[in-house]
């Protein structure tokens, strides 16, 4: 068992004009065995934050711990504690190796850290293949002979080489065909319960976030502006933009009644110019383009003051449930039942 | 090299140009082992009697000042010309390979400057330095080597940087840096395989210039000195004599250029073999309706009125890929109707045969074909394009692919206006300025202005839905429309697409691997599974009750807001198969649980299941037992 946390992570690319902070102080906490799912659209900077706790990219400011204490990294490479973090990747058709054979890629998954012997290391191979329902003869194979989800399971049995206590797993399903994105799913959760991992799951749909995890973090312009257990968030959405995404998540069932859901959130900032105050103002249905009075969302930042608001969120209107697009239910009901896993 | 590589260069190697490289290059090396062994001594004999002389039956090649055998001496001066080449070559690799990488490896400042080097050094003509470089070396063939190998290293240096760089970005890269992996390994099995394959190209290609580079500088005395002898050396000599004997100088002008060019092409058949076939090109190609047979036995083939209407369609490539298999549609006056299926289901191909975008070498069949009234194979050319033109829209997954970027906005939704309706410029940039403001794009006169890469990702497929809205389109194809966009945006354009089809009374076809987003338009769903529709139905039977056990499944493998976090998601197991089987039976049979013998022997037609509801299947689900598979 083992935690992950970011404490005020701060990635920046670029200089000058062209500066961007892609992840902008950053807390974030995946707590031993929990699931946390990560929720944004494309620009928000949610792999960018994946790829930064697992030391991939490097950092303006603050630290990641693993177990509670600040990992160093050095020349880049990852040192011993690091490989208890291990991601998989949104494309398993670039994240394997073209010219190495299956067996090879977690053969050295499984030996990188110490001599393992070569028969050790063929045993531990196929227990992994087997773990991801992977037939052993797969093990000859290069990855350009693999489907795509055979590959999938490939990253993800090489991943699980490395022994991690914690799995950031960054739009994994994104690339694969319906069909597919499923039986992937059911893995990971079915491994996440049995070695008891601790999960990130990243991803831009927000009802698959929903299935796999148990605290939802959303995550707008380099920043998480909600972040709760999953059932609260779900249902007693407090950020404006949360409430948003879940408006414009696509539903087979309400179809027939509702069509597409009718959104005036305009299209989104330029990411290297954020707007001042809170980033979402220019597009917000609560903010000051509604309701010129609300000065302070352009004048202020949200972060302050949010640890006393609910699923400490970044909107200075939080706690004033106004305008809400959720049911309006008891809290201490939701509550009870985000908490219930 | 890994598998498929090995098989694609023994492929390249049986090519007409491969056969000539490989011949070339394998005289060239026999001749630079034997040549100086066999010939030697009959290069250098003298025969003063017939100095300089030209073709002769002792002489085939003439002579030179001082008697010798200009044929034996081009075969012997094969071993010193080619090995200086490949000397220079690989200095010129050692010196650039290592040097381009070093910006992928160090980064910072230091990796900046040397880029900028590279940059500036690439920037200089070859032979200038070369020749600077071998003068400043000292005269000779070690001056001539080292000058060569440092003009072109800027050249190798440039392609290590692109090479290392992409390695350096690649997820494989980072998940084996994730597992601590050092670095020397890292280099062996990560880094070095994957540039190694282009590197060994241009080394090839680079001995052949070399070849040409050392020969110049031999030519011009800064080579080769005698006594020693290169083909470069042998055409200065022949060049004195040429008025008199131009026989002279053709024999070390031929071996340069045969040489060379054995190189360079081996190069180019390395290159090909690496890089594997071409891919298909997406072009409105005038054959793919030519080779339509006759309606068939029966079928009433008479176009109806309507907007869409086809029967039995089926395209086919050459090769025997058949990805789509007898495909019945039809599309009632503004009607949105879904067509929904995974990759490889032939979706797209199916709505790219009806608006004659089929890839170069597709061909279409159909029992009956009518659209908007007419039987496009009946039209000419003229008068399909006129009629697909005007009538029908298209819109792509990626708007970026639609839109010119070389183009202002404006001008290319103009163009549409200009070309089918005759309008003057300032009257189809006016109608391009309306229709940007139909789709909502705020502030379009300045909108119109600017280029495709200056508008948002939303924004831009807006400007592909308008361009479609510049006629009157009475059909709207959109294939994936909002799956390169966020949630939030592809509501808008969904709720955008139904807002155009309502107000103009247009027909429209939504293609798309979700099926939530297809339930959010449409009324109708077919859904489509190896090159067939498997069924057709209601949108609120996809939930309420499927009768084929895929579109079932399919539907109960997507999580949505209110699926059981507590139980697994149900998947479907095994994979589809490809538009080159030909099994008989249903083609989900080998993936269906309720899949009997028959099933595999004999494959269900689409046969009605309630009023609006069809299916292909032997055993349909009857919307009551449990769907999950």
């Amino acid at each position: 068992m083992t935690t992950l946390a970011g404490s005020a992570l701060t990635v920046r690319f670029g200089h000058g004009d062209r500066a961007l902070t892609a992840v902008d102080r950053v807390d974030v906490d995946v707590p031993e065995g929990a699931t946390v799912g990560l929720v944004g659209e494309s620009g928000s900077g949610k792999s960018t934050l994946a790829r930064a706790l697992c030391g991939l990219v490097p950092l303006a400011d603050g630290e990641v711990l693993i177990d509670g204490a600040p990992v160093r990294r050095q020349h880049g490479r990852a040192v011993d504690r690091h490989r208890r973090v291990q991601m998989i990747f949104q494309d398993p058709f670039s994240s394997l190796n073209p010219r190495m054979t299956v067996g090879d890629a977690i053969g050295e998954a499984v030996g990188a850290g110490k001599g393992a012997s070569r028969r050790a290391r063929t045993e531990a191979v196929g227990r992994y293949l087997d773990l991801v329902h992977l037939d052993v003869a797969v093990a000859g194979r290069y990855p350009s002979r693999l489907s795509g989800g055979q590959r999938q399971r490939v990253a993800i049995a090489r991943a699980l080489a490395a022994r991690p206590g914690v799995l950031i797993a960054d739009e994994i399903t994104s690339s694969l065909d319906v069909s597919v994105q499923s039986a992937v799913l059911n893995l990971v959760r079915e491994l996440r319960d049995e070695l008891g991992l601790s999960l990130m799951f990243v991803s831009h749909n927000l009802a698959t976030v929903r299935y796999v995890s148990d605290f939802l973090a959303v995550m707008y312009l380099g920043r998480i502006v909600e972040l709760g257990p999953t059932e609260v968030v779900v249902a007693d959405p407090r950020h404006p933009y949360t409430r948003a995404l879940l408006a414009a998540v696509p539903s087979l069932e309400t179809a027939a009644e509702r069509g597409p859901a009718d959104l005036e959130l305009g299209d989104p900032p330029d990411p290297h110019h954020p707007p001042p105050g809170c980033h979402f103002h220019p597009r917000c249905p609560v903010g000051p383009v509604v309701v010129p009075e609300r000065q302070i969302c352009i004048e202020q930042d949200p972060r302050d003051g949010a640890d006393e608001r609910p699923h400490r969120t970044f909107c200075h209107f939080a706690s004033a449930s106004s305008n809400s697009a959720a049911p309006a239910t008891p809290r201490e009901e939701q509550v009870h039942v985000g908490c219930d896993r | 090299m890994s598998e498929p590589s090995t098989s694609r260069l023994r492929f390249a190697l049986r090519t007409p140009v491969g056969i000539a490289a490989s011949v070339g290059l394998a005289a060239i090396v026999v001749l630079a082992i034997v040549g100086p062994v066999l010939w030697s001594d009959d290069a250098a004999r003298l025969d003063i009697l017939a100095a300089a002389q030209g073709a002769s039956r002792a002489h085939p090649l003439g002579t030179d000042a001082l008697g010798r055998d200009i044929f034996y001496r081009v075969l012997v001066a094969t071993r010193l010309s080619v090995t200086l080449a490949l000397i220079s070559a690989c200095f010129g690799a050692a010196i650039g390979i290592p040097l381009g990488a070093i910006p992928a490896l160090v980064g910072g400042r230091v990796g900046k400057l040397v880029t900028g080097f590279i940059n500036l050094s690439v920037a200089f003509p070859t032979l200038l330095v070369a020749i600077f470089v071998a003068a400043v070396a000292g005269v000779g063939a070690r001056g001539a080597v080292a000058g060569i190998g440092i003009a072109i290293a800027p050249y190798f240096a440039r392609l290590s940087q692109t090479l290392s760089s992409s390695v350096a970005g690649s997820d494989y890269l980072a998940a084996a840096r994730m597992l601590g992996v050092r670095r020397a390994r890292l280099l062996r099995r990560h880094i070095l395989p994957n540039v190694a394959e282009p590197l060994l190209i241009t080394v090839t290609i680079a001995v052949g210039d070399s070849l040409l580079a050392l020969a110049g500088l031999s030519f011009l005395g800064l080579g080769v000195q005698a006594p020693q002898y290169d083909w470069g050396r042998m055409l200065s000599e022949g060049l004195s004599q040429i008025y008199v004997t131009p026989v002279v100088a053709l024999g070390p002008a031929v071996a340069i250029t045969l040489g060379a060019l054995s190189f360079v092409l081996f190069g180019e058949v390395l290159a090909k073999a690496a890089a594997g076939g071409g891919g298909v090109r997406w072009t409105r190609s005038d054959l793919s309706f030519v080779s339509l047979p006759p309606a068939g036995d029966g079928a009433d083939a008479r176009p109806v009125p309507g907007v869409l209407s086809v029967e039995g369609l089926t395209v086919s490539f050459p090769g025997g890929a058949v990805p789509v298999r007898g495909v019945t549609l039809e599309v009632a006056p503004g009607e949105i109707v879904g067509i929904v299926g995974e990759s490889g289901s032939g979706k797209t191909l199916t709505a790219m045969a009806i608006a004659d975008l089929l890839p170069a070498g597709g061909r279409m069949t159909a029992n009956r074909f009518s659209l908007f009234g007419e039987d496009p194979r009946t039209l000419s050319d003229g008068q399909r394009r006129r009629l697909l033109g005007r009538s029908l829209a298209v819109v792509y997954q990626d708007p970026m692919s639609a839109l010119n970027p070389a183009l202002r906005v404006g001008r290319q939704l103009g163009e549409v206006a200009e070309v089918h309706d005759g309008l003057s410029k300032a009257q189809a940039r006016q109608r391009a300025t309306e229709r940007l403001r139909s789709v909502r794009i705020g502030n379009a006169e300045a909108r119109v202005r600017q280029y495709p890469h200056e508008l948002s990702g939303g924004m831009r497929q807006r400007a592909v839905i308008a361009m479609g809205l510049m006629g009157e389109p009475k059909l709207i194809i959109a294939d994936e429309p909002t799956t390169a966009l966020d949630v939030t945006v592809e509501q808008q354009i969904l709720r955008l697409l139904r807002d155009v089809t309502a107000s103009g009374g247009a027909s429209a076809i939504l293609i798309s691997h979700d099926v939530a987003v297809v339930s959010q338009l449409c009324s109708r769903v077919f859904v489509m599974y190896a090159g067939r529709i498997v069924e057709e139905l209601d949108v609120a039977k996809l939930v309420s009750g499927p009768a084929h056990p895929y579109t079932a499944a399919l539907v109960a493998s997507v999580p949505t807001m209110r699926s059981d976090r507590t139980r697994p998601l149900a998947s479907i197991p095994g994979r589809a198969p490809g538009p080159y089987d030909d099994e008989p039976g249903c083609p989900f049979a080998a993936r269906c649980p309720r899949a009997s013998e028959r099933c595999r022997r004999e494959m269900p037609p689409l046969e009605p299941h309630s009023p609006t509801h069809r299916a292909a299947c032997w055993h349909p689900l009857d919307g009551l037992e449990d769907v999950a598979v």
